[in-house]
């Protein structure tokens, strides 16, 4: 083969970037020095600097430490440790491959990330004589945080367990209990001595039960072109080119999918519709581009695009959402302060945004949740994100471009977390929605110049939440009204607040869907709150269907000031008293009635259950329960 | 598109995946930035650089300068190809010297290395980069070249004083680029980081982009100095080392102040035949650079000072 014949064929090669995970002391930097080695990377004066600084500062003795060659800053060098990711370029006669060599103690688990973030393959290290141990969990658990799909256990040092095959068995079966908890849908073992060269770029003879490739091999095998996503079409709008006043083009990388001419696009977020005209790439005018070109795209209409906007097919979109669920990793030396407006980065688009609740911790060790109101450095959470305006983003595991980003704090600039989308939040979840208590506390409110005492001693009555649930048509509303009555009859002092009046006025903007379902009830609950805190009843009739969302009510209020009080009327009961509304759900044509469409869970431990009769209810009951419990009439010693 | 661009329809190769990568990270600093400029060397990497930027913006014009740090010391070639480039293709281009330091004859041959490279190279860039208030500056440096760029970010923060610190870097990940800074505050963005020397060759060759001639091997006026040959470029070079000037067919892997850049002996007169030499080279490309054998991690204490 001659020159020429051979640069065409160099030319042609792919790339593949692979992160290596270990420590020093599991053989890593004397893995990668080999693999550069003996692809020939390293250079006689690098060798002869190498030798010269094995002597003075190695940690190999007399031998050749492949270590130096690869730590790069003084302050590394001199402490034996890589602190930072090393990015190290090396290419085969098959491949081309970018290595992203990064440090393997927990203090360090940032660069870790920092490293996968851009890696289709992860190479981690055991010692054979250790085994699995919890760095190599931990490793494991990083790799598959950030979506890596292909994972080399490297089980090195076999040279120290007398390349002994049980030994490697039993390592693998292991990893293998180990990393079925996770999702990452393609891994391999390889048993390999790196001082020795055993299997790392030749099969070794050492080893004859091994029959599977030597790593070298393996990685300039391995298929992870499948890994991109050639479905979703996403281009982030980079940068608008407008050198005349004829020409506007569209600048940006494609994060996934494939373009081609006369494509109908849609702009988000103005959700306006045009097809494409043109398609420039590096080399000229195409008829298709997909991902991950860089491509300037032309468009048949003068609609209004700018830098941050996205455009996709119509038929595929991605997410437009102000909020989302997110893993988080903290990079900064500063813990996280939960008060931040962020700046966000997500593709091309820049906005606010704050954490507005820490879901849990996650232990990289263990992978145990524990709770948690903020991050320190190398701590990993998920985490609820709000931003100040819409952004357009996918979820992590479908589209790693679309669906990363990173949060710049607002003072020092610095990039002090990155995260993956895990979706927008679910739409009934109304936890979410409340005030973090943690937040509350810290919030400097006004506060009552009358006691509690004084309050209950007025009213002769504690401030309680009488909060009555059934299906549409149960007679909720006529058990609250007859309550109302016969309260005040009694002399106490009630406020009843129900679902119609509530949503003609205060949440007349809500409609019956579970998200706004769920913000209608934070809203009634808040203001039953107030009521309570102002030792005032609250009687509250409304359907609130879900039992884990009565239960964030019952958080908002109180929980000891929360009785829930179920109407239980069979369906046909309920059916009978509000045909039409039933008839409409039935029929497909009303949407979001509890009982038809969705769901109603039966409540699991009410205070009192009533069985309405028609035209009748007997609220002796809920009176009686009120007395019995102090409440009402107010009994001072009794809680 | 060629077919030499894709192995199958739709997987790019390693250049062209290279390639989308740079534009991505050049168009950025353009939309990011109030004003960036691109630091031009002449050399093989700028060139591929510029380049780059080219094909960002086309069909329109590259929305930024190219600026080059004029060390007065450069070979005449380079300057000849500089003005000749840049006025065929249409660059603004800014070139800046450090005139204090010119008048007060700092050179190589009476300063010695560190000193010139110092007062004529890092105090021009950094006069240059405070007189024109750029806030980001593209630089052509690779990970490849030498140990400590293998740590450096692509976008690579400087405080108010230039200053690189190592060990207080950004977070980078994925290809989200943290571009906040505050007043006074700068940025060095590193477009071709992920390239490698045989890849250059290789874009040089695919796109046919012009270069410097003394990349080639060539007949050429060499003195041998410590081991390195150096070119008599001018009569600076003092007339009893000129006076040793043998001919030989040499070219340089590496372009720079001519008394500061060692040629390598060489046969090699067209790209591929470079490519050819490269694979069987021994020694690394900044061996021909006499400034690296100043100290132990010299680089990275030039880098922390502001050279680039």
């Amino acid at each position: 083969m001659d020159i020429h014949q051979y640069l065409d064929q160099d030319q042609k090669k792919d790339l593949l970037r692979f992160l290596t995970a270990g420590s020093v002391d599991d053989g890593k930097s004397t893995l990668i020095g080999r693999l550069l080695f003996d692809s020939k990377k390293v250079y006689e004066d690098q060798l002869a600097t190498l030798e010269r600084d094995s002597k003075r500062i190695g940690h190999a003795g007399e031998a050749i430490d492949y270590a130096l060659l690869l730590d790069g800053l003084k302050a590394e060098r001199e402490q034996g440790i890589t602190i930072d990711v090393a990015y190290r370029y090396f290419s085969t006669n098959k491949r081309k491959f970018i290595i992203a060599d990064t440090p393997g103690h927990e203090q360090y688990t940032r660069n870790m990330v920092t490293g996968a973030s851009t890696a289709n393959l992860a190479i981690i290290l055991v010692d054979a004589r250790k085994g699995v141990i919890t760095q190599t969990k931990r490793h494991t658990f990083i790799v598959s945080l950030l979506g890596i799909k292909h994972i080399v256990l490297a089980v090195n040092k076999m040279d120290l367990v007398d390349f002994n095959e049980d030994v490697f068995n039993s390592i693998c079966a292991d990893y293998k209990s180990f990393v079925t908890r996770l999702s990452v849908p393609d891994v391999h073992f390889i048993p390999f001595s790196a001082l020795n060269g055993d299997n790392v770029v030749e099969n070794s003879q050492l080893m004859p039960w091994y029959h599977g490739k030597c790593l070298l091999e393996f990685l300039e095998t391995v298929h992870v072109g499948s890994d991109r996503n050639f479905d979703d079409l996403r281009v982030p709008v980079q940068y608008v080119l407008r050198p005349t006043l004829d020409f506007r083009g569209f600048s940006g990388k494609i994060s996934s999918g494939i373009v081609k001419l006369n494509d109908e696009l849609m702009v988000l977020p103005s959700r306006k519709k045009s097809r494409v005209t043109r398609i420039i790439t590096t080399d000229g005018d195409t008829e298709s581009a997909f991902t991950p070109q860089s491509v300037t795209l032309t468009l048949a209409d003068e609609i209004d695009i700018s830098r941050g906007d996205m455009l996709v097919h119509p038929e595929n979109q991605p997410r437009l959402e102000r909020q989302f669920e997110a893993m988080l990793v903290w990079m900064n030396e500063e813990p996280m302060d939960p008060f931040t407006q962020f700046f966000i980065k997500i593709n091309a688009q820049t906005t606010r945004a704050r954490i507005d609740q820490v879901r849990h911790r996650i232990d990289v060790n263990t992978l145990e949740h524990h709770q948690a109101n903020s991050f320190s450095l190398n701590e990993i959470g998920r985490v609820l994100v709000t931003t100040n305006k819409p952004v357009v983003f996918d979820p992590y595991s479908k589209n790693h471009n679309t669906g990363s980003f990173i949060l710049i704090d607002p003072i020092s600039h610095n990039t002090c977390a990155v995260g993956m989308i895990i979706d927008k939040l679910s739409q009934a979840d109304l936890y979410s929605r409340l005030t973090d208590n943690e937040t509350r506390k810290l919030v400097e409110g006004g506060k009552s110049l009358i006691d509690k005492a004084e309050l209950e001693s007025r009213y002769g009555q504690k401030g309680v939440t009488i909060w009555i649930t059934g299906l549409h048509g149960s007679g909720k509303n006529l058990a609250a009204y007859t309550l109302e009555k016969r309260l005040f009859d009694m002399g106490a002092t009630a406020v009843l607040l129900d679902g119609s009046t509530i949503r003609s006025g205060l949440n007349r903007e809500l409609d019956y869907s579970p998200a706004d379902r769920a913000e209608h009830l934070r809203r009634v609950a808040h203001i039953a709150r107030i009521l309570n805190d102002q030792g005032i009843i609250a009687i509250c009739s409304f359907i609130s269907p879900r039992e884990h969302i009565r239960g964030q009510v019952a958080e908002i209020v109180g929980k000891d000031r929360f009785h829930l009080i179920y109407m239980d009327a069979s369906p046909d009961y309920c059916r009978s008293n509000k045909p039409e509304l039933y008839q409409l759900a039935e029929s497909g044509k009303l949407q979001h009635l509890p009982g038809v469409d969705e769901a109603f869970d039966i409540p699991v431990n009410p205070a009192i259950v009533l069985h309405p009769q028609p035209e009748s209810v007997d609220v002796e009951q809920i009176i009686d329960y009120l007395s019995a419990k102090g409440i009402f009439p107010i009994t001072q010693n009794r809680s | 598109m060629s077919d030499s661009s894709k192995i199958n329809s739709y997987t790019l190769n390693n250049l062209r995946e290279l390639e989308a990568e740079s534009i991505h990270i050049i168009r950025e600093v353009a939309a990011e930035f109030e004003k960036p400029v691109m630091l031009y060397s002449i050399g093989k990497d700028s060139s591929v650089m510029v380049r780059l930027a080219e094909k960002a913006f086309y069909p329109g014009k590259v929305p930024f300068p190219l600026m080059h740090i004029d060390s007065k010391w450069k070979f005449r070639e380079m300057i000849e190809f500089r003005e000749r480039y840049t006025r065929e293709m249409g660059w603004d281009l800014i070139v800046e010297s450090n005139l204090e330091g010119f008048e007060a004859g700092i050179g190589p041959f009476t300063h010695g290395s560190k000193v010139h490279t110092d007062v004529m190279k890092t105090q021009a860039l950094l006069k240059a980069l405070d007189k024109h208030r750029f806030d980001a500056a593209f630089g052509g440096a690779r990970r490849d070249e030498e140990k400590s760029r293998a740590k450096e970010r692509i976008f690579s923060f400087r405080d108010r004083f230039h200053q690189w610190d190592p060990k207080n870097q950004r977070p980078e990940l994925w290809d989200i680029y943290n571009t906040k800074v505050h007043k006074g505050e700068s940025i060095r963005v590193f477009p071709i980081s992920n390239w490698t020397e045989l890849d250059i060759w290789q874009y040089i060759r695919l796109e046919n982009i012009p270069i410097v001639p003394l990349y080639f091997a060539k007949e050429r006026p060499i003195v041998e100095l410590d081991g390195n040959l150096i070119m008599v470029d001018d009569d600076r070079m003092p007339p009893e080392l000129a006076a040793k000037a043998q001919m030989r067919k040499v070219r340089f892997r590496t372009l720079g102040c001519y008394p500061l850049t060692g040629a390598i002996d060489s046969e090699a007169d067209t790209i591929e035949k470079i490519v050819e030499e490269m694979m069987t080279v021994t020694k690394s490309e900044r061996t021909t650079r006499v400034i690296d054998f100043d100290q132990e991690g010299s680089m990275e204490q030039k880098k922390r000072e502001g050279y680039f």
